[in-house]
């Protein structure tokens, strides 16, 4: 039993007065994301049976490593910020919550370091 | 001050499901949807990297049954979200907004990446094979 008034309960609970940020970097990864995604796919639908050395030259052109780590960056930052809204919207429990934002922060950090890795790699021909 | 009983935001079960709900909930499961999916991708460019031996066995996986199952999902829940993004992105530059032009920016996302789906299981399956 609290002996908090709710007034005293509620107050500092508002605004954090940060969402504009989170907001504003979802639609810019959503444009950015418009050419890097349909530029990836297509090409993805072009090559998906090709053999290893086809796939090898097309992600070792500089211009296809780029816009690559471009898009793994930009992707997985629209994912996290996406995947972090559908958190904090239906995970209730406090500390479930914020385990499951960390967590999902660190894979998509660990995913985007991990295809950037091998797309240069690729480049460089490792 | 009572903190119980008092009145709630209407509840989704007493909702009559229309085309606009279902839109905007399937627009963040299939951005789940997508976001596992680029486990495949990381995968897959791990695998170019690793060398032939790694990219076969890649390739064979993303081929069997429910690899090529999986591409399709992912395929249009690609497309789907990309076109819906983008119909979220006119409604956040104030555009769209009438009752008519929900529907008909609505139904005109199913329209168009049902369509571009079947278009690339088309081109895919024609252009090389299967998938």
């Amino acid at each position: 039993m609290s002996f908090r008034t709710p007034l005293g309960r509620a107050r500092g609970l508002g605004s954090s007065r940060q969402g504009t940020g989170h907001w504003l970097a979802q639609r810019v990864t959503a444009i950015a994301l418009i050419p890097l995604s349909l530029w990836f796919v297509i090409s993805v639908m072009i090559h998906l049976r090709a053999d290893y050395v086809t796939a090898l030259i097309w992600l070792h052109s500089p211009v296809v490593s780029v816009l690559s780590v471009l898009l793994l960056a930009t992707a997985f930052y629209h994912a996290y910020l996406g995947l972090q809204m559908v958190i904090e919207d239906y995970v209730h429990d406090e500390w479930l919550k914020l385990s499951a934002l960390v967590l999902i922060k660190f894979i998509c950090i660990l995913l985007a370091a991990a295809g950037i890795f091998a797309v240069l790699r690729i480049a460089f021909g490792g | 001050m009572s903190t119980d009983n008092r009145p709630l935001s209407p509840h989704i079960g007493i909702y009559r499901w229309q085309i606009t709900m279902v839109m905007s909930i399937l627009h963040r499961l299939t951005g789940v949807w997508l976001s596992i999916g680029t486990l495949a991708l990381i995968y897959w460019l791990i695998a170019v990297a690793a060398g032939p031996d790694t990219y076969a066995a890649a390739q064979s996986l993303f081929g069997s049954w429910i690899g090529q199952i999986l591409m399709w999902t992912w395929a249009f829940s690609f497309f789907y979200h990309l076109c819906n993004g983008i119909r979220h992105l006119f409604w956040d530059a104030g555009q769209g907004f009438e009752i008519r032009t929900f529907y008909i920016s609505g139904y005109s996302v199913w329209v168009i990446s049902a369509a571009l789906t079947v278009f690339a299981i088309l081109f895919v399956y024609m252009h090389g094979g299967h998938p």
